[in-house]
Parts: C-alpha cells; sequence; structure tokens
C-alpha cells in the first residue's frame, strides 16, 4: 500500500503512570515529506506518545525505529541528536536570554571556544528571515509577543539538522496571518524531505495542512488515515467515538421547549480573552442545558465566562432579569451561580482533607471564620450530603484523595450542593470515571434538575450531554452555533454542526 | 559593536533616539538594576563629598578595593550560584574555615605555595558536596548550603578555637605591598579581587558554560528540553563559589594578618546583599559579576561613610536593608513587567 519507507515508526507504544497505560500498544508511522497530525480529545494519550517520541518519557513496551534502525532515547538530548526536533505547547523558551541565544543555545557558533556573538546574530537573522520574521536577533526574547516567541521556537527546531519535527498545538497563539506564515514554512521542510508531525485541534488546520491522520481515544489506537479520504464527520466520529455500551436512558423525559418558563440565567453577547466571542446563553429554571463541541471550542472558557473567573470583554448576564457583574467567583456564588471545574484533583477536591472536610469547606467559607459551625453541625450537614448523594463508603472522616474518581465528583457536588446554589456549572464533571459512575451522576444531575436546580453540563460525550440535557448548546470555535432542543436531535446532527468548517460567519 | 539591526540607520533626528532607545530597552531590559546601583553609588559618592569634603580621595577610593576584596571574590561566586537561580549560604564558614586552615598549615611549616591550592581545593570540595546534594539528591539550595555552613563552620573550630597569627612572609606580602600611582595604590590582594571579577564576568558572558547558567535561572526545564548539560552546570557553580570562598579566606587571612575561625559569621548575607544591590534577580537568570562588583562598592561606601560619621556600624546594616529592600521591589516590577508582556 505504502510504496514510502517510513523515516520513524513506533509500533506497540504502551506507556503506563502508575497502574493506568496513558496509552496502550499504539503504533505511528511518519513518513519522509509528509505532515502527519496525531488526533483525539483530551486524555486520548496524544502527548504522551508525543513525548515518547521526543525521549521525554520512556515505552514500557513496544518500539521505535528511525530509517527502519531501532532507536533508543534517553532524553530529548537524544532525539535532538538523532533529528527529531520538538516545538512544544507551552513555550519553553528561556525569556531571559536573547532571541539569538534561544535559537542557538547548545549550539552556538564559536571561535577559539568562545561563543561569537556576532556570527550567531548573524545566522539567527537568516533562520527567522526565513520565517518571515524581522526582529532584532539580539533583543530579549521576552520582549516579544507570544506569537513571535512560538515562531522563535519554530525556529530553533529547524535551524538544526532536522528529520522529523514535531508540532505540538504550534498555532493555539498564533493569528490567521501567522498561521498562514507557519504553513507555508511547514510545506518548505515537506519540500526538504523532513517528516513532520503536527498536533491541533482546529480541524480546519489539520485538513489544510496534513497529509496523514492517526486517530487516538482513551489512549488506544483507531486507526491511520489519509486526510483526503477522511470525511470531517467521519474524523470526529473516530475521535469522540460510539459507545456502544447505552445505559438506561435518563428517568424523565425532557422537557419541551422552554415552556414558558423565564431564564434564570440569561448572557447576551459574551465575549472573552479566552475565546469566547459573542456568545448567548439562555439557562432556565429547573433544566439542563448542555454544551457540545470539540476540545478547544471553548466548552470550558464558556464555563468560566458565565460564574465570573475570567473577565468579560463584552456582553451582559442577567439573573432573573437583573444585570449581574461577576467580577470574581465568589460574586457568581452569592448569587446562586456555583462552577465546578474540569480539572477535578487541581481545582476541586482537596486530597489530603476528610470527605466531611471537604464538604463543610465551600459552606464554612462563606459564613467566614467568625462563624464556625458547631461540629455536630458538620457532621449532619455533610452525613445528610453522603447518603443523599451516595457516597462511597460513606465514611466521614476517610481521606477525600482515597475515594474513586466518581465519589470525589460526588464530594465536590455535595459541597456545591452545600451551598444551596441554584444555577451549578458543571463542567466535565464525569472525564475519567467508570461507567457506573458516570450513569448515577447523571442520574443525580437529572434528579437534581426536577427538584427545580437549573445546570450547565459540559461534557467532551456527546452521547452523555443529549442523554442528561434539556437543550445543547453547540459550540464552535468560542462561539454559539445553535441551541437546540435535545428531544430534536442526534448524535449525528450535533456531530455535523460540530465538524462543520468552520467559516461560520459565512454560512449563517 | 556592529550588529544586524532591522532598525533603520541612526540618524540624529528625535525618531531614531526613540529606536535607539527602543532597542537598548529590549536588548538590554535587564540591566537596569545595575545602572541603578551605579546611580546610587554615585549619589553616595557626591553626597559623602559635599558632606565631608574630603571623602572622595585617591586613598580612600583604594581602601574601598583593599578592605573589600574578600567580600568582592565572595560576591562573584555568589552571583554564578543565584543566576542559575540557587543559593550559597555556606560562603562565609567556608571563608572561616579555609583562612584558620592556611594560618595552621603556614604556621605548622607547609610552604605557601603548597598551603594556598590545598585550602582552595578544601573550599572546592565543600561547594561541590553542596552541588551534589541540590543536582543528584534533590535537596534545596538553601537546605543544601546551610548544611555547608554548619559542616564548614564545625571544621573551622576543630582546626582551631583560638586566632593563629600568620608569619608567613608570601601571604603577608599580599596584603602589606602597594602598588603605587600618585596617591593611588592596589595591594596584590585587590588585583586578585579584580581578577576574580574579570574572570567571572568574561566566563558568564563569553562561554557556553557561561550561557547555560542563565539557561538555567531563565528555565530550568526549557534547558532541560535545549539538550543543555545541566546537571554539570548546577554543580559546577557552586564548585566556583566554593573555590572563591576558599579564595576570600586566604585574602582575609591576609588582610587581617591571622585566621580566627569566627571570621566571616554572616558575611554570607553580606555578599547576598551585594549581589542583589548589585542587579540580581534572587530568582534567577538576570545578573552580571560587574554588578556584583557595583554592589559590593556601594556596600563598602556605606560601611565608610558611617565610620566617617563617627556613628554607630549597625547603621550599615540599617541602610544596607533598606537598599536591599528597595532593590528588591525595583526587581519584583521589573519582572512582573516583563511577565505581563508576555
Amino acid at each position: 500500500m505504502d510504496q514510502a519507507q517510513p523515516l520513524l515508526e513506533v509500533t506497540g507504544a504502551t506507556v503506563y503512570f502508575g497502574a493506568d497505560a496513558a496509552i496502550e500498544g499504539v503504533d505511528f508511522r511518519m513518513f519522509p515529506g509528509e505532515v502527519h497530525s496525531l488526533m483525539g480529545e483530551n486524555g486520548a494519550g496524544k502527548s504522551t506518545l508525543i513525548k515518547a517520541i521526543t525521549g521525554v518519557l520512556h515505552l514500557d513496551h513496544g518500539s521505535l525505529t528511525l530509517d527502519g534502525a531501532p532507536l533508543r532515547l534517553h532524553s530529548p538530548v537524544d532525539a535532538l541528536h538523532a533529528g527529531i526536533s520538538t516545538v512544544y505547547q507551552e513555550i519553553e523558551l528561556l525569556p531571559n536570554v536573547s532571541v539569538a541565544e534561544n535559537i542557538f543555545l547548545g549550539r552556538e557558533p564559536r571561535r577559539a571556544g568562545l561563543i561569537d556573538a556576532k556570527e550567531m546574530r548573524r545566522r539567527a537573522h537568516a533562520v527567522l528571515a526565513d520565517l518571515g520574521l524581522t526582529i532584532d536577533p539580539a533583543s530579549l526574547l521576552g520582549s516579544h509577543s507570544v506569537a513571535v516567541q512560538q515562531l522563535v521556537a519554530i525556529a530553533r527546531a529547524i535551524s538544526t539538522e532536522v528529520r522529523v519535527l514535531v508540532l505540538d498545538e504550534p498555532t493555539s497563539s498564533l493569528d490567521v496571518d501567522e498561521v498562514a506564515e507557519l504553513f507555508r514554512v511547514i510545506r518548505e521542510l515537506k519540500q526538504r524531505g523532513v517528516a513532520i508531525l503536527f498536533v491541533s485541534h482546529f480541524l480546519d488546520q489539520v485538513y489544510e495542512i496534513c497529509d496523514r491522520v492517526t486517530v487516538l481515544r482513551d489512549g488506544k489506537f483507531v486507526g491511520e488515515y489519509l486526510t483526503r479520504e477522511l470525511l470531517r464527520i467521519d474524523l470526529v466520529h473516530k475521535m469522540l467515538g460510539h459507545k456502544e455500551t447505552e445505559l438506561k436512558t435518563r428517568s424523565r423525559a425532557p422537557a419541551s421547549g422552554s415552556g414558558g418558563d423565564d431564564p434564570f440565567l440569561t448572557a447576551r453577547g459574551l465575549t472573552t480573552g479566552k475565546g469566547i466571542r459573542d456568545a448567548d446563553v439562555d439557562v432556565f429554571e429547573g433544566r439542563v442545558l448542555g454544551v457540545a463541541g470539540l476540545l478547544g471550542s471553548g466548552r470550558t472558557e464558556l464555563a468560566r465566562a458565565v460564574t465570573g473567573v475570567d473577565h468579560l470583554h463584552a456582553g451582559v448576564i442577567m439573573i432573573a432579569g437583573t444585570d449581574q457583574a461577576f467580577t470574581s467567583p465568589r460574586r457568581a456564588l452569592t448569587k446562586g451561580v456555583a462552577y465546578s471545574s474540569e480539572n477535578r484533583r487541581t481545582e476541586g477536591i482537596v486530597a489530603e482533607l476528610s470527605v466531611l472536610e471537604n464538604i463543610v469547606l465551600a459552606v464554612q467559607a462563606d459564613r467566614g471564620i467568625w462563624h464556625r459551625m458547631k461540629p455536630a453541625r458538620q457532621r449532619e450537614l455533610a452525613q445528610s450530603w453522603v447518603e443523599a448523594l451516595g457516597i462511597r463508603p460513606a465514611d466521614l472522616d476517610r481521606q477525600a484523595g482515597t475515594l474513586s474518581g466518581g465519589n470525589q465528583q460526588k464530594v465536590l457536588l455535595a459541597r456545591l450542593l452545600a451551598l444551596a446554589p441554584r444555577l451549578l456549572v458543571l463542567d466535565e464533571p464525569t472525564r475519567g470515571i467508570d461507567i457506573g459512575a458516570k450513569v448515577e451522576i447523571q442520574n443525580l444531575v437529572s434528579e437534581l434538575a426536577d427538584n427545580g436546580l437549573s445546570v450547565i453540563f459540559i461534557s467532551a460525550e456527546l452521547e452523555e450531554v443529549l442523554r442528561v440535557s434539556d437543550r445543547v448548546a453547540v459550540l464552535r470555535d468560542g462561539h454559539i452555533v445553535d441551541t437546540l432542543p435535545a428531544a430534536e436531535v442526534t448524535v449525528d446532527s450535533v456531530l455535523a454542526l460540530v465538524a462543520r468548517a468552520g467559516t461560520d460567519e459565512g454560512d449563517e | 559593536m556592529t550588529t544586524i539591526d532591522v532598525s533603520p540607520p541612526p540618524t540624529p533626528t528625535r525618531d531614531s533616539l526613540a529606536t535607539r532607545y527602543h532597542t537598548f530597552m529590549s536588548r538590554h531590559a535587564s540591566l537596569m538594576p545595575t545602572f541603578a546601583a551605579i546611580a546610587i553609588l554615585i549619589a553616595i559618592f557626591i553626597g559623602a563629598q559635599i558632606y565631608f569634603g574630603n571623602f572622595v580621595t585617591p586613598r580612600n577610593i583604594s581602601a574601598l578595593l583593599l578592605d573589600n576584596a574578600y567580600l568582592l571574590i565572595l560576591a562573584v561566586g555568589m552571583t554564578f550560584v543565584i543566576v542559575t537561580g540557587g543559593i550559597d549560604l555556606s560562603v562565609g564558614s567556608v571563608m572561616a574555615f579555609t583562612g584558620i586552615w592556611l594560618a595552621k598549615l603556614l604556621a605548622g611549616g607547609t610552604s605557601a605555595l603548597i598551603a594556598i591550592p590545598t585550602i582552595v581545593l578544601g573550599g572546592a570540595l565543600i561547594g561541590l558536596l553542596i552541588g551534589v546534594l541540590v543536582q543528584y539528591f534533590d535537596v534545596q539550595p538553601f537546605i543544601a548550603s546551610l548544611a555547608g555552613l554548619f559542616l564548614a563552620r564545625g571544621l573551622a573550630y576543630v582546626v582551631s578555637l583560638a586566632s593563629i597569627k600568620v608569619e608567613n612572609e608570601a601571604v603577608l606580602w599580599l596584603q602589606s605591598t602597594r602598588f603605587k600611582l600618585g596617591d593611588w595604590y592596589i595591594t596584590p590582594t585587590g588585583i586578585l579581587a579584580l581578577l576574580v571579577v574579570a574572570v567571572g564576568a568574561f566566563v558568564m558572558q563569553f562561554t557556553r558554560f557561561g550561557r547555560t547558567i542563565y539557561a538555567i535561572g531563565g528555565n530550568e526545564n526549557s534547558a532541560r528540553l535545549m539538550g543543555l548539560n545541566i546537571a554539570r552546570t548546577k554543580v559546577a557553580v557552586y564548585v566556583i563559589s566554593g573555590v572563591c570562598a576558599g579564595l576570600a579566606g586566604l585574602v582575609l587571612t591576609a588582610y587581617s594578618g591571622a585566621g580566627y575561625p569566627r571570621n566571616g559569621i554572616g558575611t554570607e548575607l553580606d555578599a547576598i546583599a551585594a549581589v542583589v544591590i548589585g542587579g540580581t534577580v534572587l530568582t534567577g537568570g538576570r545578573g552580571y559579576v560587574l554588578g556584583s562588583m557595583v554592589g559590593v562598592f556601594v556596600y563598602g561606601t556605606i560601611n565608610t561613610v558611617i565610620s566617617f560619621m563617627g556613628a554607630e556600624q549597625s547603621w550599615t546594616r540599617i541602610i544596607v536593608g533598606l537598599l536591599l529592600l528597595v532593590f528588591i521591589v525595583v526587581q519584583r516590577a521589573i519582572v512582573a513587567r516583563a511577565e505581563r508582556r508576555r
């Protein structure tokens, strides 16, 4: 099928983090003069595979070959020597030294053992000019914008004898013109026979520049396809997956329409610096609004905009008809809007504290330190939530960090519910928890809504969003393209909306 | 120095001045604290000259270098360490240990040619120990060098509990010889200190090793991903600091004509203060050896001014403390500004 010999080949790659496999049995090939994209949702194992290729992580099983010869990478330096250059997602450069040094550190031109600064600047100037960048090579890197710094990182990568170039989300901080410039450089490198791995969650960019796509899901290899033979919708299907293990459907029928209720929260024209553009949101009392979209479409950013975590550049938020200015999550909380972050471990649960302490935390913070709750009252409160949500084991004094993911999530829910919120914004509440716990959380959300709580439910899994929600807001590139009643859509019709080419201004 | 510059060739217009200013700032923003230190030094000189009338004399300035030679050497080593983002608290004790050990060796009849390399090597070994602890055992530099501090102080007491007078000709020569030019003079210890400064500044600016030090201070993880040799460099800066402490022991012993195990208690903090006043950022990545020299002179001049006034020497500490406070706030502002621009 493939006439050419792959330049870099990974077979059966498996990496364990503790007992869990981050990737398992993944195959991956890169051909000279070809741009290959690695696609998958968060946690699919893209970064792990990239780290294995660039020598940051070691493979527990599987092998790596370069030009048919086995390749053992012990460090990023080995990868560099083998001709594998990487531009990482977060800029991994040094703001405190000059642009030229950032490009040549470790292989500066030298004269009589000393760094030849003049020659280094001259060469840096040439490499940068290649990228269409005319900045002073002697200036400090930190004096430039993030986009320029990103291009300098790319300049560093291509200034070596590069054979394999790994670009991990290089475009996330670039504007349209800069992306075009980068693509021009990528095409030029292709001509030179460099094998390029291009990771981006912008489908348009993937389809514009990539020849081949490998899809990962949940750490497993899904398939390798030629981009021109793979429809966008199929790609999205493969990334998100269709879980056939269908669960019992929600106990209540989705309310049809908005039923004449007044919205609890109305947002108009939300725009933030994190990429939300002109988003309109209506959340009705006792209803669940699902948010669907690909990674990078602004799911989390929307939640943060609504709950006062991110600063609004434009737009208004109204609660029960009155204007609100949420300058902080705390202000939002006083109006009954509670936010549960997607990063359960880092922004949610306090692993060292007990279940009791975790649940009581927010209520106590709300009361202030002068109004300490009596220990008996604390226990009573926590106990009632542990029972109501079915937290297991029902041991109030157990360390929260030792609970399973699903039960940690319930503890977090209990903490927020103890504040008696009126709108709960749940960002990926079911990520990384097992299927049974997922169903429990989903049912819990339905129950809460039945009891009059409004919910914004964000998840990467479309089936789940459709199952839980009354209405679904579809996000693409930070913009809500449509909000539809859940009863009237299917996974496929939402996928079609999600995957449509991103010319949304034009086709509406 | 010619450079490739994308800005238009300078013409004597206001626009060009603005461009030049911009180019300069984008290249050398991290020099600003050092310039501030120079400005303060000049201000103190001018103020003291007006107040006392006879302050800025060749004699006084020559004495400034002579009296602070050991501190200058310590500050150079400290600059290497702090630019990587580390700290070395051991240098005061190491200086005391090497100083008393030198006095003891010389008193025992060892030739200076053997004794001096021996004690410098001793300083290097303590530095090596700290560096290995920091790099390979992942101990905080603060803790590792604190261990070095106690170890060296203990060793100093093991060598001798009392002061030992130095009668060795060669070592006394280092101090007593004055090369004169009019009213100006310099001692071999002063020459040694300036030599250390010159070598230090040169290494940090023009060698791959020196640039790796800045890279580590900028972002150690990035530097590692760039394929730089982190481990070797990090150990080496502590060894350099140890060598400098050994040399400072030699200079101090020559200066005071005796070794004394209680020398240099708190001197590590004076060295750190001088380095910070000279414009080196405690979090690493920014700083200059020449700046540290300015810092030492600021410190030394304040000392001299206080003794000219006949005031309590504790005022030196208070003023240096205040200056330190100001400088740390200024640095914080500069770093915060840089972060905002990213």
